[in-house]
Order: C-alpha cells, then structure tokens, then sequence
C-alpha cells in the first residue's frame, strides 16, 4: 500500500507537468493561428515557430 | 489642383518608448502558405519594416516598424499592389479585439480538466473500495485528502467565471444560472470537507470539479460563438469604417474619423465616402447619395456644395471643409432614433433568461427545503446538507445553460457557412418570430450598383475603348459589359467630367452630356454620352438591376406565411418597376428615414413582428426599430451596426434561409428545454429522497447536457431539404 503514497503524487505531477505544458503553449501565443501555422510548416523559411503576442 | 506630396497615418501607429512602432492591417484574400510568404517577403522589403507577420486565422498582418521614418501608407500599398485587399487597423480597436476571456475560460478549461482526471484517481478506488470493502477507513481518508489537495485549488481556480458572474448579479440584487452552479460547488466542496474530517464515506471532490469542467465546455463553445460573429462584425466594419484624410499645407494626414474637427480641411478621393458633414471647397465630382437617401440618380457637386457624411464620391477628387464632427454629422438624429430603437429592443427577453427567472429560485427552494425538511424529519445535518447538495447538482441548470447556446451555435455556424453573420443569440430567436417583412429598395431588392442596359453592342464596342481607362463607376459597369479589348490612347480624366481619349486616331469623349457637346440630357436618368469629335453623339443608360432571386425569394416568403412590404426612399418610378418584377403590391415610395422608422413603428403598434431589410443610413433608425433586422454586407456601417443579421454575396435567398433557420433552432430549444424540465422532474425528486448522491448526480447532469447537444447538433429535416432544393 506504500507504493501508493509515492506514485499517487507522482502521477498527479505527471498530469501538473502537462497542465503546465498546456499554461505555456497559450502563454506562447501557439492558438493564435492554426491556419497560419497548418500552412508555414510546408515551408522551410516561414517555418519560424509561433510568435507570442509582443 | 495640389496633390499631396505624403499620406501621413501616424495616428495609427502605436509606438513604444524607444520609438518602435507597431501597425495592424487587416488583409482581405489571403489563403495559402503562398500568400502569407509572398506578403511577409514584400512587406519586410518596404524601407523602415523591421518585422512582419500574418495570422492566417484572423487576417491580421502585424508589421513593427522601425523608429523613425516609416510609412505604413507605404505597407498598405505594397500589399494593395499584390492584389490584396488592405485597410488599417485602428489601434483601440485591435486592443479589443484581444480576446481575453477566450483565454481565460480555456486556462479554466485546462484547469478542471486536469482536476478532473486527477480526482478521479483517488475517488473511482474509493467508490469501488466502498463496495468491495478492500479499503479501510483510514486509507479512504487519505484518499479524499489527496482528492481534496488535487480538488480545491482546480475548482476554485475553474469556478472563478462563475463566482464573478454570480457575485455581480447577485449585487444587482437578482439571481442568474450562475448562482446555483457557484453555491453547489462551494457546498460540495464544504461537505466533503466536513466528511473528510469527519471520516466520513461520503466526499464528493470529483463531482464539483467534474461539474466546473462540462460546464466550462458548454462556457467555451458559446464564447466561441459570440467571439467569431464578433471579430467578423468588427472586421467588416474596418473594411467600411474611412480613414478622413486631413490636409495641413501639402500633407495628408491619415486620421480616426471621430478625431475630425469642425474646420477641419479634409481630401477625399474619388471611391471614397465623405467622413462628416462639410462643404466643398474646391474640386468637382459626382456623389451617390443613395445610401443616405436611397436614390439612385448621381448629384454632380463643385465649390461650395453641401456634402453629407455617408456620401460615396463617384469621380473628382474633392476638398472639403468640415462642418461638423463626426457624432453631429447628419447621422447624429439617425443615430438618436436607432438608439432609442435598440432600447426598446434590448428588453426583449431571452427565452434562456425567461426559464432562469422561473428555474433558479424554485431550484434554491427546494434545496432549501430538503436541508430543513430532512433534518427536521431526523436525518441529521450531515446527511441533509448531502441531499441538498445532491439536489443543487443533479438540477444543475447545465442542460438548461446549454439548451439554447447549443442549439443557437449550431443554427448560426450553419448560416455562417452560407455568408450570413448573426450578431447575437437573441437575434436568432427574435427573427424566428417574424410575421411582416420589410424590404429596402436599393441594395437590397436591387444590386445597389447601375447596370449598363439596352445598349447595342457595335455601340459598345466603340465606346468601350475609353471607358476601360477611366475609373468612374458607370464606365467601368460599361467596361465590365464590353468585356477585354482596347484601351483608348493619350486618356486624360476630368474630375467630375468624364474622360477624353484617343481611339485609332480620333479624338473621343465619354461622360456628361455638357462635356462630350449635348445640350441638356436628362438628369433623372443615369447616363453618359459617348462621341468622336464633331460625329454624332450616343447616349449610354444604366440601370439598377434587380437581385437575380428577388422575385423567387418574395414567393417563398409568402410560402413561410410572411407578408412582404417595400419602403424605399427612392422616388416613385423605379420603386414601381421593381416591385412590379418581384411581384410586391405593397409599396411605398419617397419617404424620409423618420418616415421609415414611424412606419416600422406603427407596424409594431398594431402588433406584428416585422423583420427589415436594409443597406443604407436611410434605413438605419428603422432597422433599429423593428423587432428583428438584416443588411447586405454591402451596406454602410451604421446599418450593419443597427442590423442583427449581415449577409454577404449575391443572392436574397439567404433571408429566407436564415428566417427557417432560425425557427429550427427555436423548435430545437424548446425541444432541450422540454428534455430538460423532463429530467428535472424525475431526478430533482429522486435526489430529495436521498435516491441520488452528488455523484451520481454529476453523471445525471452530464448525461441530460450531452442529449441536448446532441440534440443541437442533430441535422435538420427542412436543411436537408433546403440543401437539396439548393443542389437542384
């Protein structure tokens, strides 16, 4: 039963760490323009990764 | 005449300390990859750009420029050049445009989510730990510990939209749908807590986050909803919304329309529109005033005439002087009257809000009731605060949030898709009422713009060489008729004229009669006059046509049990002609905008419903006025502001479309909202005598939401019938 008091919180980081990751993409402005981005990733020079708002 | 030496738009740059600039331009027609590449690459090139980027999903090109000299005149123009569309951005505008409550509700969104799985990690063992009695007391506590560690900062972090909602409308004294989603929440989580601490077996942790998140799914889509229709509406405005051009000495200046001030000097080009009221100080050129008047003869104006704001400037290029602002402007007692019109409107009542009213006070009744009646039948506090709790979720008014907001996002994406743009859900349910139908003449039964008519075609073909080099209106409907072809020689423009050239050596003239050497002409009728030097002069008349589908659209009205009536400014003769061609009796003629409005308001008066129809400032007051209300997406600003529904392309049908629409989705919602009372009756019961747990009652709740959205999303019967009428 101890290995639950381990992998209890262990499992909940897992699911922060993706909570986190998800904070960050939006932060990052990456839902800013799906279209935009569907299209530049064809192309090596517009391929620039997404921009944040500033 | 001087032209301007630089066309200075500063006032729509943004510039931070160190003098950076930062302008948007909004970028008609971009598509593909190829687009955006071609247009980042020309834009970055212009003299002064440090960086440029295009969002292909809004259509917004951010361009920094560097401190100091740098043109946005000069962007505009270069992305005009690769043949996009372009207009300038005013920065307050694109401030709003940030969609910060979008990005709020999808952090919440993000938030119970995660809360919501991770909470269940420790609750499913302890429900089925429950049942087969492998847990003991003390690893169940844990486990609701560890629920209510991961639980409490989600749902409180997730639940924050509600609580403001509900905390702001229980200040204005009243209870909204929020109230009882906030108050289950915060008692779910106080019981469980009591229960935790208590040993208890009856936390409920997952049910209040559970809850915060379908909820929040319902929250996000009819954000999404109204965020599109609203950043569409603005985008089309800034299309329209004119940049007045102000002249100091020799330079241009580029400024808000609402910065204009009385005395102002200002120039506008010919295809423009004047900004505010003035008089022309130097410059001659043709005006149509049909959007303001709703007639459809151009008014030729020189030094001194009186300009009225709204008026597009057809061929000269004028300047005039400002005598008044912007709100004083002839739209100002227009604007009054759409005002008072939108107040009268805004009381209409939501059907969402109708069944609130009634639901939210009898549901914190009966919860209520449950605690007292329950501990006073001897249940103990416990187990009576449970049943209320029980009694809040499993009524939740989650199936009855999202009855109408479904129904209304699925009715409106389905318009969306065929160009028309509902402005707001309550328009939707307002135009399924609609009885009486109201149409503008111009630009609405007619296409708004003069067709060349009854012309022979080796006249045309004569003509047609001078007409393709100028940029007037009616020599380009006559180039457009004439189709490819030589382009006259040596062509110079008159302002406000016409346009001389030379056609295989001979010199010709094309315009107004007193310019190509007729006496007189008639000035009721739309016209130019075409003709070689000292040869016979020929007379060109165009014509606003007909809608191709104005006829078909008034007989399908008339199916849908809608009586139709036509009110035009415009005087009597081209009303008669074109509503004897769409087969409307009804019509009346010459009539001001006070006119229009009273009438709308006399129909409403007498009871009906009417729905207008209409493009100009002339119809403003009045589609403000009626209970619900259409413009093309051609039509001035103040009418697509005034309008609840703006439909673009060609067709009228669309009108027909949007009004079976629209009564759908009210069958739709009224549908969910019988479900919904349906489930309420038979679990809220149920969870009063303790049949239910808040568990269980989260599932009940989540399961009632999703058959009213699919309920929503279920595809019509007339739809498909209106497709394959379509297909035919």
């Amino acid at each position: 039963m101890n290995i639950v008091l381990f992998l209890a919180p262990f499992s909940v980081g897992l699911g922060a760490l993706g909570l986190l990751a998800f904070f960050w993409t939006m932060r990052s402005g990456q839902y800013d323009d799906p279209k935009g981005d569907a299209e530049r990733i064809l192309y090596d020079h517009l391929d620039e990764g997404p921009e944040s708002d500033h | 005449m001087s032209i301007a030496l630089h066309r200075d738009l500063e006032a729509f740059v943004e510039r931070d300390e160190a003098g950076r600039g930062r302008v948007e331009l909004l970028v008609n027609g971009a598509r593909c990859a190829g687009c955006i590449s071609k247009i980042e690459k020309a834009v970055r090139g212009v003299p002064g750009v440090s960086a440029a980027r295009l969002n292909l999903t809004t259509g917004k090109l951010a361009v920094e420029l560097e401190p100091g000299k740098a043109d946005p005149q000069a962007v505009v123009d270069t992305v005009e050049g690769l043949g996009y569309r372009a207009c300038l951005f005013d920065p307050a505008e694109a401030k709003a445009a940030q969609d910060r409550e979008g990005r709020e509700l999808a952090l919440a969104l993000g938030v119970a989510g995660f809360g919501a799985g991770n909470v269940m990690m420790f609750t499913v063992p302890a429900w089925a730990g429950l049942f087969g009695q492998e847990l003991n007391a003390s690893t169940l506590t844990l486990m609701y510990w560890m629920a209510a560690i991961v639980a409490t900062p989600c749902a409180l972090f997730a639940g924050r939209p509600f609580f403001r909602s509900a905390w702001a409308s229980l200040k204005r004294g009243k209870a909204n749908m929020d109230v009882p989603i906030s108050i289950g929440v915060i008692l779910t989580l106080i019981v469980s807590f009591s229960e935790t601490i208590l040993h208890g077996q009856h936390a409920y942790f997952d049910a209040a986050v559970t809850l915060l998140f379908l909820l929040l799914i319902g929250r996000y889509l009819d954000h999404r909803l109204r965020a599109n229709a609203r950043s569409a509406a603005r985008d089309l405005l800034a299309l329209q919304t004119p940049v007045a051009m102000r002249l100091t000495g020799d330079v241009e200046q580029g400024i808000p329309v609402a910065e204009v001030a009385v005395g102002d000097r200002l120039v506008v080009a010919p295809g423009e529109r004047v900004p505010v009221d003035g008089l022309v100080e130097s410059g001659r050129s043709d005006l149509d005033n049909a959007l303001i008047t709703g007639e459809t003869a151009l008014a030729p104006v020189g030094a001194g005439a009186r300009l009225h704001a709204g008026a597009l400037n057809l061929s000269g290029r004028l300047v005039m002087t400002a005598t008044a602002r912007s709100e004083d402007s002839t739209l100002a007692a227009i604007a009054r009257l759409m005002e008072a019109g939108a107040q009268t409107r805004s009381a209409y009542v939501r059907l969402a809000d109708k069944a609130a009213a009634l639901y939210v006070p009898v549901v914190h009744t009966i919860a209520a009731l449950t605690f007292v009646g329950g501990w006073a039948l001897g249940l103990g506090p416990r187990e009576a605060l449970l049943r209320a709790a029980a009694v809040l979720i499993v009524t939740c008014p989650c199936a009855l949030g999202l009855a109408v907001p479904a129904v209304q996002i699925a009715a409106s994406s389905r318009l969306f898709r065929k160009g028309v743009l509902v402005k707001s859900g309550a328009a939707l349910e307002r135009l399924a009422e609609v009885d009486h139908v109201v149409f503008d003449k111009t630009g609405v039964l007619t296409e708004g713009r003069p067709r060349l008519i009854d012309a022979p075609a080796h006249l045309l073909a004569l003509a047609a060489p001078l007409a393709r080099a100028s940029r007037h209106p009616l020599a380009k409907a006559m180039a457009l008729e004439a189709g490819f072809g030589l382009v006259a020689a040596e062509c110079v423009e008159a302002a406000g004229q016409g346009v001389e050239g030379l056609i295989d050596g001979r010199r010709a003239r094309l315009g107004r009669a007193a310019f190509v050497g007729v006496e007189g002409g008639d000035a009721r009728e739309t016209e130019l006059w075409f003709g070689f030097e000292g040869d016979v002069k020929i007379r060109f008349v165009f014509e606003d046509q007909p809608r191709a589908d104005a006829a078909e659209t008034i007989a399908e009205l008339r199916r849908l049990g809608l009586s139709v009536e036509v009110l035009s400014g415009d005087l009597a003769g081209p009303v008669r002609d074109i509503c004897h061609g769409a087969g409307i009796t009804d019509w009346r003629a010459g009539l001001t905008p006070f006119e229009k409005a009273s009438i709308v308001d006399a129909l409403k008066a007498s009871g009906r419903k009417v729905l207008m129809v209409g493009d100009g400032l002339n119809d403003a007051a009045a589609l403000a006025k009626a209970h619900a209300s259409m413009a093309p997406g051609a039509a001035v600003d103040a009418a697509q502001n005034a309008a609840d529904l703006v439909f673009t392309g060609e067709g009228l049908g669309v009108v027909v479309e949007a009004i079976e629409t629209a009564r759908e989705a009210r069958r739709r919602a009224l549908e969910n909202f019988g479900f919904s009372a349906l489930y309420n009756l038979v679990a809220a019961p149920a969870a009063m005598l303790g049949f239910i747990n808040p568990f269980i009652a989260a599932l009940a709740m989540s399961g009632s939401s999703m058959v009213v959205l699919l309920n929503a999303a279920r595809p019509s019967v007339s739809q498909a019938r209106l497709s394959l009428r379509s297909r035919r």
